[in-house]
């Protein structure tokens, strides 16, 4: 029936109804199955919903679509082939790498093939002198540390999950970590990529110097969630592994007083190599949790890193216990030893977690703010948080402003779920209303699309949809995350955790 | 100056498919391909919008002067990170991140566009736009400000830009060691992959000059540690070489800039005198001056592992960058397209095609 009305309709508008309507046609599938077998090995096409079924997240799992098929090329060679193939057959590609993301930007959609990059595991070089690496994307970052940890060299964007996330996925994401006040975020410690566009095309972006002709494309894939091309390698800066780190734990009676101590560091001229921050309700749950010898009875935490040659880090750690001091800080603690070092920061390292054993579930906001503009918001959720009758636990990347409240509830509870989704949104907004972001290093995927819509107008939002046009107009490369369309404005985006079960409950999350 | 002035004559321009030659403080004119074109002066849009120190971000308007950014941050000890050159006193703060050029300092701090954060920027069909922001961590939609940075005017006009800055150093020391070309370029990788604090070095084929930067017990621990005599004017040379005000480049002929990895060696082509090189960011950037044939040069630098640039002299309607590989020059047009479909800003000031 429906295909009688259709066969009415402009070509267009059937295609886009189909498509709306049902999965890819059984015909289809087995043709792309039958073209993929001259390209690929047998073994690196997934067909069966056995097969597909754990490909049908990433790392938030409340966003779930099992996908058409999924390939594992092992070459570059194959990889090309298979784009070229869904590219002549206008099929969707999602790429994707260790799946640890945590706003769905690998997430499958129906009718697409998930172009895995797990079998690109290979470190390629090490270059000492000149200190870099060229690797897979299906390298895990903590793998090039460890590669090159015999130089001293080590690779340093850290993201909490980092043993298990994969370089391709970190410059998909331009992901973060605990130390980008000093070190950056992934596009400042990548040189070179290849990459495949949606034809099939394989281009180089720099290499091994320090810049290149023409437009900054290197930096334009960073961060561009999978839509403007398939990473096939990485070269990325190595940098020397510092000769000492030490980390001071500063406890405040007030949360503004850390807030405040936060800018006095940054004032003074000291440039962390990692600045944190954690509340009450953080610091109590963290504390029960990993024992990492934080007072309970403080407001606030301050936890700040300084690492260097041992002479530095000896003058700068002095000076910031003198402005610690200065700042109102109850109580001190400077770790003497690596042990202490790593103690210190079990606590905050183990804050997710911990939080996770005060209620049934928690949501995880990751947006970001001026540092002065902490105290205000910091004021503002708590005063929601009683208006919503919902507890949040507050940890951040002070250093950069980067937040990531954790509001406690229950989704069996009527309703619960809905209300803190409605906080959630709150606290996105006023990021962007303090002049902040509705992201700092989660992403959009499609758990932000909404938000984005807070962030941007039409006119921006179309220069992105430009942009991804210009490097694959069909919109066949994870087509509909990160840049929602002009229409789209509703809900917010979270982390969805359910009687606190991460997604990868293996991995670290801080 | 308003802003809507500049983006009516953007619109005019894009209705009537006329060029424009965007001009900031004209100090850098000499740099890319000749243009002709309506001038579109953004010199006098000035004025620094936002600045608080403890954010470590500064915010101003295109056509403030390179100098008045500089000596706002001065006053709390703050500095560009990436140490930009300003080639004259004009230099304004969007012709330096549409140039992209970074200083002495660029290998171990980071370039122009590591430290842009955000811009607000009018596209070729007069339409306004902010991308990024004034935050260090924000992944929300493609990194368009870090796009328009190098980009020399072809896909936008910057309106505002928003830069990531860092703290003085508290102490300084600058050391010479003695050393031709290939030694200097050992030494340089040495001492860039050990832990000591080195924040620019260069070598101009006898002598081998590192800046080390720190707290003062650091400082004093790495002058030990590398060696060689002190040398007394370090702020000064350091500032000469980032000018191009060394007697290097007091010269009539061709400049060229090769960026190669960092260890390439020294001889990347035939029949290299060595008093026609200067050797910057520890190996990375290569300063020439030759009479070559341009082809000769950009295959050598592509050989090497990197790529050359006609920086200043020779012929201005020539090509003056690398050439760019077909899928490359193909992505660059598609985006030209999305920013500017009509083809009118600074067409032709990168590649004679875009």
């Amino acid at each position: 029936m429906l295909q009688n009305i259709l066969c009415f309709l402009e070509v267009d508008v059937r295609k886009s109804i189909l498509h709306a309507f049902y999965p890819m046609q059984r015909a289809q599938k087995d043709r792309l199955i039958q073209r993929l077998i001259d390209v690929l090995p047998q073994t690196s096409i997934l067909a069966s919903q056995e097969e597909l079924k754990p490909y049908e997240c990433d790392g938030l799992s409340v966003y779930r679509q099992v996908p058409a098929l999924v390939v594992l090329p092992e070459t570059v060679a194959q990889a090309q082939a298979v784009l070229q193939l869904c590219h002549a057959e206008k099929v969707e590609v999602v790429a994707r790498g260790a799946g640890t993301g945590l706003s769905g930007g690998a997430m499958p959609l129906e009718n697409a093939v998930v172009l895995s990059l797990a079998k690109f595991n290979h470190i390629l070089n090490i270059n000492k002198a000149g200190r870099t690496a060229v690797v897979e994307p299906g390298v895990r970052n903590l793998a090039i540390s460890e590669a090159v940890s015999h130089l001293g060299l080590y690779y340093a964007p850290d993201p909490s999950s980092q043993i298990a996330c994969t370089i391709g996925g970190n410059v998909a994401e331009n992901s973060g970590g605990v130390h980008c006040l000093k070190y950056g975020l992934t596009v400042h410690n990548v040189l070179g990529l290849k990459i495949l566009t949606m034809q099939g095309d394989l281009i180089e972006l720099g290499g091994e110097s320090l810049d290149t002709a023409g437009f900054d494309l290197l930096a334009l894939m960073h961060g561009s969630e999978g839509l403007l091309g398939v990473i096939v390698e990485v070269t990325v800066k190595l940098l020397p592994r510092p000769e000492l780190a030490q980390v001071v734990m500063a406890a405040f009676d007030d949360v503004e007083k850390a807030g405040q101590a936060v800018g006095d560091i940054i004032a003074a001229g000291i440039v962390p190599a990692g600045l944190e921050m954690m509340d009450r309700l953080a610091i109590q749950a963290a504390e029960a949790f990993a024992h990492a010898g934080y007072p309970t009875d403080a407001e606030a935490i301050l936890l700040c890193e300084i690492d260097g040659t041992s002479e530095s880090v000896s003058d700068f750690i002095t000076a910031v216990e003198e402005v610690l001091k200065h700042a109102g800080a109850t109580e001190m603690k400077t770790s003497a030893s690596e042990s202490e070092r790593l103690q210190l920061w079990a606590g905050r390292k183990a804050a997710f977690p911990a939080v996770g054993r005060l209620a049934p579930d928690y949501y995880c906001m990751d947006g970001t703010i001026p540092k002065s503009a902490l105290p205000t918001v910091l004021r503002q959720i708590a005063l929601w948080s009683e208006e919503y009758g919902l507890p949040v636990a507050n940890v951040f990347h002070a250093g950069d402003g980067n937040m990531h409240p954790l509001i406690l509830y229950d989704a069996n509870k009527p309703g619960e779920l809905q209300r803190t989704e409605d906080f959630g949104a709150r606290i996105l907004e006023l990021c962007v209303q303090s002049g902040g972001s509705i992201t700092g290093e989660h992403g959009v995927g499609v758990e932000k699309l909404d938000s984005m819509c807070v962030q941007f107008g039409a006119k921006e939002l179309q220069q992105f949809f430009a942009v991804k046009d210009a490097f694959d107009s069909e919109r066949l490369l994870n087509p509909g995350k990160a840049v929602p369309t002009l229409h789209r404005c509703a809900e917010l985006g979270r982390m969805h955790v359910h009687n606190g079960a991460l997604p990868h409950p293996e991995l670290e999350r801080f | 100056m308003q802003e809507a002035i500049l983006r009516q004559q953007i619109e005019h321009a894009c209705m009537a498919g006329t060029a424009l030659n965007i001009v900031g403080g004209n100090s850098k004119a000499w740099y890319g391909r000749e243009i002709t074109g309506e001038t579109l002066n953004v010199g006098e849009y000035t004025g620094i919008t936002s600045y608080q120190p403890t954010e470590l971000v500064i915010t101003a308007k295109a056509g403030t002067k390179l100098s008045d950014i500089t000596s706002a941050l001065d006053e709390h000890k703050q500095r560009l990170p990436f140490d930009p050159p300003c080639f004259g006193e004009t230099a304004t703060l969007g012709g330096t991140v549409a140039c992209g050029f970074s200083g002495p300092r660029r290998p171990y701090a980071g370039s122009c566009r590591d430290f842009v954060l955000g811009c607000r920027m009018i596209n070729g069909k007069g339409e306004v736009g902010s991308f990024g922001g004034e935050v260090m961590k924000n992944v929300a939609g493609f990194d368009i400000s870090r796009l328009m940075t190098g980009s020399l005017g072809t896909l936008g006009l910057m309106l505002e830009i928003s830069l990531k800055v860092l703290p003085h150093r508290q102490s300084e020391q600058t050391v010479m060691l003695e050393g031709d070309f290939s030694d200097a370029i050992h030494a340089m990788n040495h001492w860039a992959g050990s832990t000591l604090p080195v924040t620019a070095m260069a070598a101009d084929g006898s002598q081998i000059y590192f800046r080390i930067c720190g707290t003062a017990s650091s400082v004093e621990k790495s002058v030990k540690q590398i060696g060689g005599h002190l040398y007394d004017d370090g702020l000064q040379l350091w500032k000469d070489i980032r000018e191009h005000q060394l007697p290097f480049f007091d010269d009539e002929r061709p400049l060229w800039r090769i960026s190669v990895p960092s260890d390439a060696p020294f001889q990347i082509m035939e029949d290299m005198h060595e008093h026609d090189w200067f050797i910057g960011w520890g190996g990375a950037q290569r300063w020439l001056k030759s009479e070559l044939p341009a082809e000769l040069i950009f295959a050598a630098a592509k050989h090497a592992g990197g790529h050359a640039t006609l920086f200043r002299g020779g012929d201005r309607a020539g090509e003056r960058f690398s050439p760019l590989s077909e899928g490359e020059m193909r992505l660059h047009k598609s985006l030209k397209q999305a920013f500017d479909p009509e083809g009118i800003l600074n067409p032709g000031r990168m590649y004679r095609d875009l």
